[in-house]
């Protein structure tokens, strides 16, 4: 039977909350980590599972490339767009520096 | 009135939709205060949509098949120039520049949009309690959650502030809610109402559906929506049967399946036991042949579930990064800028789930967690096929129990998670479900009691399961229930 993950730390929630760009409290790391352990726990019954010849699922459809015809139609209007933007400058999306000073 | 009699007497002038219309608003303004079903009320653009209805009547046009139909849509639902939340801080006062497919064929069938429902954040959530504007009573209730995601919606059918309300349904969504309140609930098979302009949770399990009064407004409210649409790439191209057309066609000769593993599944209260025993008693009655069936990997659904949804949710919500729409929170540089609105605009249940499925995506766990999952879901797709090879249709409880007390599962994920135990299979599998009242019984344990010291009722509904695109068989199952219904 394959293994099961070791158990989630607080050192990995604070890991993941940087990843996701979450910049969680010290408070909600410590309930966090207790909560996602539960969870996690709970879904060591499909993690122990021994099916690795089974072939994944990603989609409940057999999609295939959905392409439609390469013609000029309406869009939705740049200015109306920008206006529910929290910053806009010169029709673009202004933000906060990207790069360092230096 | 059901939404049938609605537009039947507004297509033909009998009634006009402003009167419709004034009757459901007079609901909302005695019981709306309490229940909050909404987050916004359309008043003013909903007389304006019914007087161009009775215009269009009186200059001899046919505005639609859901003429002067009083409608609500969730608030996950892009609507053109009207507040779309997702019951969501980060998304509070922006208002989309288009609305959603499904928005646009229900004004174009003649509808009456009255307002956006409550949910619970981004659609994740059983009880409606993780709305960043407050939570949804149940009209049977108050002291007790309408379920959820979709909360505000089943409540809005269930308190007649819409003839007719449509939710999104990921894992249970639609079904859950309109089983605790006492409506009809449907999950169309995957791809057969268009998604383009619903706000994404996990693109490979949302669908758009409707709740209703009874069977026969859920498969028009249906029908209105449904159907190829190019804008959503994963829109099925394929011939809908009439749902309409054979509801009555009785289920004389269907072979109907009890899914064992659901019907006695951890923690299922006695009181839906006996009702979907009842149901099942019923349909054999009305000439069915009715026997129990095993769907053993249904068992994992859970737990594949709450890793590959979480999964497809922290990439969808990763664009809530205080560019493009919604809110901004200071920060020196954009990464800063970015965890400060984050952090500020999503509440816990959001971002308990944006980690969890950042931490099932991530290096050295992917395999064991989200890789596992959707080999997990290839097992639950084929003991379906199996299934069905000797059942027409799946009969299995909605949720495991009535309407729960607020605040007894917000401490506890897992618990509240378990609210999707019996819905959860048919998101994997890309089927249709529906879920149909049957019945009411006063919960376990602490029963709330009514004025004269009885305890109160709360509805249960039962749920009929099909394979894909196997609507019009479902909704006939569902008819003859309906009709046993106690």
């Amino acid at each position: 039977m394959p293994e099961v993950p070791a158990p989630l730390t607080r050192a990995d929630v604070m890991h993941v909350a940087q990843l996701a760009r979450l910049a969680i409290t010290e408070s909600e790391a410590e309930l966090f980590t207790e909560q996602l352990a539960v969870i996690l726990d709970h879904a060591n019954d499909v993690a122990s599972l021994d099916i690795d010849s089974v072939v994944p699922t990603a989609h409940p459809l057999p999609l295939v490339n959905a392409f439609r015809k390469d013609e000029v139609r309406p869009s939705v209007d740049r200015d109306e767009v920008l206006r529910t933007a929290p910053d806009a400058l010169d029709h673009r999306f202004r933000v906060p520096k990207i790069l360092g000073d230096s | 009135m059901t939404a049938r009699e609605i537009a039947a007497a507004v297509r033909t002038g009998a009634r006009s939709a402003r009167s419709v219309l004034e009757e459901h608003f007079a609901r909302i303004d005695v019981r709306e205060a309490e229940l909050h079903a909404f987050n916004y009320l359309m008043r003013e653009q909903a007389f304006g949509a019914a007087d161009a209805i009775d215009s269009a009547v009186a200059r001899g046009e046919d505005p639609g098949c859901l003429a002067g139909v009083p409608v609500a849509v969730k608030d996950n639902f892009c609507t053109r120039g009207v507040p779309t939340t997702c019951s969501s801080k980060i998304l509070e006062g922006w208002t989309p520049p288009y609305d959603s497919t499904a928005v646009a064929r229900l004004h174009a069938a003649g509808a009456v949009l009255v307002g956006k429902t409550n949910l619970d954040e981004f659609a994740m959530g059983s009880s409606t309690e993780n709305s960043a504007f407050g939570p949804t009573r149940n009209p049977h209730d108050p002291s007790r959650v309408p379920g959820g995601s979709s909360g505000g919606s089943a409540v809005a059918v269930a308190a007649g502030f819409s003839a007719i309300a449509y939710g999104s349904d990921t894992g249970g969504s639609i079904r859950q809610p309109a089983a605790l309140c006492g409506v009809v609930g449907v999950k169309p098979t995957y791809g057969s109402v268009s998604r383009y302009g619903l706000v994404a949770f996990a693109s490979s399990l949302d669908q758009i559906g409707p709740f209703a009064v009874d069977v026969g407004d859920a498969a028009l409210a249906l029908e209105a929506v449904w159907g190829y649409d190019p804008m959503d790439s994963t829109s099925l191209d394929a011939t809908m049967d009439s749902l309409s057309d054979s509801l009555d066609r009785g289920v004389a000769g269907l072979r109907v399946g009890i899914v064992r593993e659901l019907t006695e599944v951890d923690g299922i209260a006695p009181e839906v036991q006996a009702r979907v025993a009842a149901a099942a008693e019923a349909l054999s009655a009305a000439g069915a042949k009715v026997d129990y069936v095993s769907v053993p990997s249904v068992s994992y659904g859970l737990s594949a579930y709450y890793l590959i949804a979480p999964a497809e949710a922290s990439s969808n919500l990763a664009r809530y990064d205080g560019v493009r729409y919604g809110r901004r929170d200071a920060g020196a540089d954009v990464a800063t800028m970015n965890s400060a609105t984050r952090d500020a605009g999503f509440g816990a249940e959001v971002k308990r789930r944006i980690m969890l499925g950042t931490y099932a995506l991530s290096a050295g766990y992917y395999d064991s967690y989200y890789g596992k999952a959707q080999k997990v879901r290839t097992l639950i797709i084929q003991d379906f096929a199996r299934a069905y090879e000797q059942f027409d249709v799946l009969l299995t409880p909605t949720a495991p129990t009535v309407a729960f007390e607020f605040g007894s599962k917000t401490a506890d994920p897992l618990a509240m998670y378990l609210s999707d135990v019996c819905t959860i299979p048919t998101n994997l599998a890309g089927h249709c479900a529906i879920s149909v009242p049957y019945g009411t019984a006063e919960p376990t344990s602490g029963a709330t009691l009514t004025s004269d010291g009885n305890p109160k009722q709360l509805p249960i509904g039962v749920q009929v399961l099909a394979p894909a695109l196997g609507e019009a068989t479902m909704f006939r199952v569902a008819k003859a229930i309906e009709a046993s219904a106690p």
